[in-house]
């Protein structure tokens, strides 16, 4: 089954200060050797032998992360391939950073859910009582990738990307009828209309890749608004998580009335911290800006931390928050963890899955990792992008909008060497099919639905 | 009132398109074969343009020769007009299209028949299909026939439970006015097969003598013309052009103000009509900003006055017709000889069947062209050949022949319909196919030949000319790469090419990589020592000029192959894979993929469900293994 090329990051996100890249398949080592400045390439060296180094940037040359590289040379390696395992301690931008550089070299894709271990199954490294556990793996983790999937279907970004792709899918149509329908009176395609929709496309690509960039994500942060009835520990929350008492706390209900806001980064992700004032019905004024002014947060907010009191049954104000929320990047987090329990866990489960719900006790500043560690994936996997710009922040799109760039600048430049259309067409169809991939959409028959609604034809 | 009229190896109910590639290539296998079709007259009847080829349709016609079928050779015996289209556009999409002699054609297809070992044409109605055991073992017709066979092929193309439907005019009848077969379709639906009800259409038919030409532009035929078989070495055919005009703006007015008596428009029709094929009322209503529309004025042949109206298919009541007609620059008086029609009749729906043609429910028994779901002539005798090939086959206990996508357009059109099926009749279009750029007019030989010669299809005598053309171009190829230049030696020839002089020495064979440079240019430096005809020197200009982009592809074809041969067995049972989506289980169950690669062309099969089948195929092979 050896054919393509592997990599993801194969530690979980934001545990532990080191993360592993792992790359596996025929071009592990010439791939890392392309990006990995050190004393020795790696086509040189021992199998099972760990080298210290520089990840190299080649577009730029410039450095992007200190790293210790293991090689592991088949079929004495977890998946019976050869497997380069890049050790980066810089937090998850940079893991991603590397992650997306590995991801540049030639014959290298990300791993499916579960790839590495079916690998390894497939070539024998596993045996058959695991094959169960694997099918359960493959499961699990394809199941959690398509719900982010759909989650981001309905966002921004898929719009841009719908968009995109609708301006090459009607190049398409039109390089397909000319070829499918020669003597029909629709207007020839000529080369100054291809590069100029690819090129348009290209703008467009390099307007998403620009957001991705780890400048940007650091000037704006993810706006991340902390929300819930009074008192149920937001602002202590906000405290604990950038470590200062910036905001007023007291267990008097009502006692913020504005908005607070902060910068903190947790494992190297830059969060934009609201605390909004106590979101209910109010009769006080100054309370009831600060309310009003909550809601915008809420509004505009990429991400919510939407706390709920252990020590209280789930009231009416949430589950009516709760229902508004869906469709949004939320997290539940559970405080007062510490005293009894009065809250009926599985009624809040009918909002929102287990995985986003987080148990904490913010006075004993316990659940604090798993709250990092919650984020960190959802940001990790692209689950969470900022609303006022689009970005994108998944390595997997990244990989792919910039392989859909490559497409689009290759069919330009075979438009300027005399390239025919039929064979330009293979070019913008590969930048169609890599876009398509960011969606999760086959490639199937809309392209021929798109030439029969676009053009007339027949006999 | 039966009786036991003979019995065959295989037997082939219809005579269209698909079913004499069919009958020919069984025969021809050396099985007895009896081609049973409702009237003589019609064996290989064009029942709508009389054209074969065109983009995709073409390449097919070049595969069906390749693979020693018989569209090809007949349609370049017969031909009134030969054209190539897209020259313009690159090698992969070059396409041969031929106007063809619609009574010659049929007329040689009936002698070839007649005269081929092996081979019984008889008239007659399949009205019940024979079924025991699960097995397909004989037809009666409609006069109480019954014949026996080991395997039967059903091409009944638009005549099962044919209805001719024109304005408010609507009754049962096959194309062109033939009988339908009405009672095969019940046999069918009682062994278990489902059907769908599709539609087609065609336009009227005008006498050439009332025809103002002045008005029209003409098209005439290629000077030089092509040929779609690689047996046929020049033609003394006679060229026939075409004529183009445009529908007007009365033709608009007139249309749109008889909608209501469109059948299209009024409900009448409930078969689901080609998207690639509409019908004129059709076009004029999804696209009614289009000003004007293309009409083409086609002979159907060299002893007959009629002319087929391309662009012109409907379903308009006949005096609505000929207002339309009257409409057209050019037409103006116009006389109609036979007025345009839509037909509805039955289908089966293709994803019934493996991707030998075989049923899945009823064994032995194959369908092939319309009846699948597709249409057109090309498609029809493409599938025809395969069915044709494939109940040879089984009857003598061989494996089947399956072409795959990366061998040929027939091999696209199957796997689409058995793996995706189709909700439209299906048209062959080269954007159907992911590998295009090999799935070329000029290679059909080199991907399908040694496949027919393997069947027995194609002649030792033809092989080995194949087996010398290939060996040139490769010999040819390597003289390329091994000549060494100088950039003086070429200058003269880049020049006169318009290309830029070259810089430093190297081999010749990379001059040919710059667009602007043709084989041609080379020959003036660099003659062949090989006896090179024009087709051969055409394969080794192509194969080095496009060398970077047919690698890619071959690249890709390469990964598909690994997945296409991960074989699931038939055995498995999709409700007991524990991980599988349950719509995955669900179309799995029903498509049953004969390999991994299939599967995942499955709609709404995702590739987690492809990598849990291929652990659980691995489970299963492992323990099948150890328990020996």
């Amino acid at each position: 089954m050896v054919h393509d090329t592997i990599a993801a990051i194969s530690t979980a996100v934001g545990e532990g200060g080191i993360a592993i890249i792992r790359i596996s398949g025929p071009q592990a080592i010439s791939g890392t050797d392309a990006i990995f400045q050190s004393k020795i390439s790696l086509k040189d060296a021992d199998t099972h032998t760990v080298h210290y180094g520089h990840i190299i940037d080649p577009a730029s040359g410039e450095r992007v992360e200190e790293v210790l590289v293991t090689l592991m040379r088949g079929p004495r390696s977890f998946t019976a391939e050869d497997v380069v395992e890049i050790n980066a301690h810089g937090g998850v931008i940079a893991v991603k950073k590397v992650l997306d550089v590995v991801l540049q070299q030639e014959g290298i894709r990300t791993a499916e859910p579960g790839e590495f271990t079916k690998r390894a199954f497939l070539n024998g490294r596993i045996d058959l009582m695991q094959a169960e556990a694997v099918i359960d793996l493959i499961r699990s983790k394809s199941d959690r990738a398509f719900s982010v999937a759909r989650k981001q279907a309905e966002g921004t970004l898929s719009k841009k990307i719908k968009a995109l792709r609708q301006t090459v899918i009607e190049l398409l149509a039109h390089i397909e009828v000319n070829i499918d329908y020669p003597e029909h009176d629709v207007e020839e395609m000529t080369s100054a209309y291809i590069r100029e929709q690819c090129q348009s496309a290209i703008g467009e690509i390099d307007k998403l890749l620009k957001t991705a960039s780890e400048g940007k994500i650091l000037r704006e942060g993810i706006m991340t608004a902390i929300v819930g009835r009074p008192n149920v520990g937001k602002s202590s929350l906000m405290n604990v998580l950038t470590q200062e008492n910036k905001a007023i706390v007291t267990d008097i209900p009502g006692t913020t009335r504005d908005v607070i806001e902060q910068f903190v980064t947790l494992n190297g992700i830059p969060l934009r911290l609201l605390d909004t004032a106590g979101i209910r019905e109010t009769s006080d004024v100054v309370e009831r800006i600060g309310v009003e002014r909550s809601r915008d947060a809420l509004q505009d907010a990429d991400l919510i931390l939407f706390v709920l009191n252990y020590n209280e049954p789930l009231g009416e104000d949430d589950r009516q928050l709760l229902a508004q929320l869906e469709g949004r990047s939320v997290i539940v987090i559970i405080n007062k963890m510490d005293l009894p329990g009065r809250l009926e866990l599985s009624e809040v489960e009918k909002y929102v899955p287990a995985e986003s719900i987080v148990k904490m006790s913010v006075l004993q500043e316990s659940g604090l990792d798993a709250l990092e560690s919650t984020i960190s994936e959802m940001f990790f996997e692209g689950q969470l992008e900022s609303n006022d710009l689009t970005y994108v922040s998944n390595v997997r799109h990244i990989s792919l909008l910039k392989r859909a760039k490559q497409s689009l600048a290759d069919a330009i430049e075979a438009t300027h060497v005399g390239i025919p259309i039929d064979v330009i067409q293979i070019d913008a169809r590969q930048a169609w099919e890599s876009l398509g991939e960011i969606l999760g959409d086959e490639a199937g028959d809309s392209l021929i639905d798109q030439i029969f609604s676009q053009f007339c034809l027949g006999k | 009132m039966g009786y036991v009229a003979g019995e065959f190896d295989v037997i082939v109910i219809g005579a269209g398109h698909a079913g004499c590639e069919a009958a020919l290539a069984s025969a021809r296998m050396g099985c007895e074969t009896l081609l049973l079709t409702i009237n003589l007259d019609m064996v290989a009847f064009m029942p709508c343009n009389p054209s074969i080829g065109g983009p995709a349709k073409g390449h097919v016609v070049r595969e069906i020769d390749a693979l020693g079928g018989e569209m090809g050779r007949n349609i370049d015996k017969t031909f009134i007009q030969m054209r190539m289209l897209n020259t313009g556009k690159g090698p992969a999409v070059h396409a041969l299209r031929a106007q063809a002699d619609k009574f010659s054609y049929q007329h040689l297809m009936k002698k070839t028949i007649e005269e081929t070992p092996h081979l019984t044409l008889r008239q007659g109605m399949a009205e019940e299909l024979i079924v025991e055991d699960g097995k397909c073992v004989g037809i009666v017709t409609k006069t109480g026939a019954e014949y026996r066979a080991k395997a039967v092929v059903v091409t009944t193309g638009t005549y099962l439970r044919g209805k001719i439907i024109m304005g408010e005019l609507m009754y049962e009848s096959g194309p062109n006015n033939q009988q339908p077969s009405v009672r095969l379709s019940a046999s069918l639906k009682e062994h278990g097969l489902e059907l769908i009800r599709f539609k087609t259409g065609t336009p009227p038919r005008v006498h050439k003598d009332t025809i103002d030409f002045s008005k029209t532009e003409i098209q005439p035929g290629d000077e030089k013309p092509k040929f779609f078989s690689y047996e046929t070495e020049s033609s003394s055919n006679e060229q026939l052009p075409c004529w183009l005009t445009y529908t007007s703006e009365k033709t608009h007015q007139i249309i749109n103000d008889n909608l209501h008596r469109a059948p299209m428009f009024s409900g009448a029709i409930e078969g689901t009509g080609p998207r690639y094929c509409p019908s004129i009322e059709d076009k004029i209503v999804r696209f009614a900003d289009k000003p004007k529309h293309q009409i083409f004025l086609e002979p159907e042949g060299k002893h007959t006055s009629e002319y087929y109206v391309q662009g012109l298919s409907t379903s308009m009541p006949e005096d609505v017709q000929l207002d339309i007609l009257r409409s057209i620059p050019g037409l103006e008086k116009v006389e109609m000889m036979r007025n345009g029609y839509a037909i509805e009749y039955d289908a089966v729906i293709p994803t019934q069947l493996w991707p030998s043609l075989e049923t899945k429910k009823v064994d032995s028994l194959f369908t092939a062209g319309q009846i699948n779901g597709t249409s057109g002539y090309e498609e029809a005798a493409g599938q025809g050949i395969m069915a044709g090939i494939n109940a040879a086959r089984k009857v003598q206990g061989k494996e089947p022949v399956i072409i795959g996508r990366s061998q040929g357009y027939i091999g696209v059109m199957i796997d689409d319909l058995v793996t995706k099926g189709t909700n439209d009749p299906y048209r062959l279009l080269t954007s159907r196919a992911e590998y295009r750029l090999l799935l070329r007019h000029d290679n059909a030989d080199l991907r399908l030949t040694p496949v027919g010669y393997e069947i027995g299809l194609i002649t030792e005598e033809r092989y080995k000319a194949f087996l010398r053309k290939k060996e040139l171009v490769e010999m040819e190829v390597e003289r390329l790469q091994s000549t060494k230049i100088k950039p003086d030696d070429v200058a003269a020839m880049l020049e006169s090419a318009g290309s830029a002089p070259l810089t430093q020495g190297g081999d010749i064979l990379s001059l040919l990589r710059r667009p602007e440079v043709t084989y041609e240019h080379l020959e003036t430096v660099s003659p062949s020592p090989f006896e090179l005809t024009d087709e051969m020197k055409e394969q080794v200009e192509i194969q080095i000029k496009y060398a970077g982009y047919i690698e890619k592809q071959l690249l890709q074809v390469e990964r598909l192959n690994k997945m296409e041969k991960k074989l699931i067995p038939d055995d498995i049972i999709y409700e007991e894979v524990n991980g599988l989506a349950s719509e995955a289980k669900q179309k799995l169950s029903v498509i049953r993929p004969l390999s991994i690669g299939q599967a995942s062309r499955i709609a709404g099969v995702t590739p987690a469900d492809i990598s849990i089948l291929l652990v659980y195929l691995e489970h299963y092979n492992r323990v099948k293994a150890a328990r020996g």
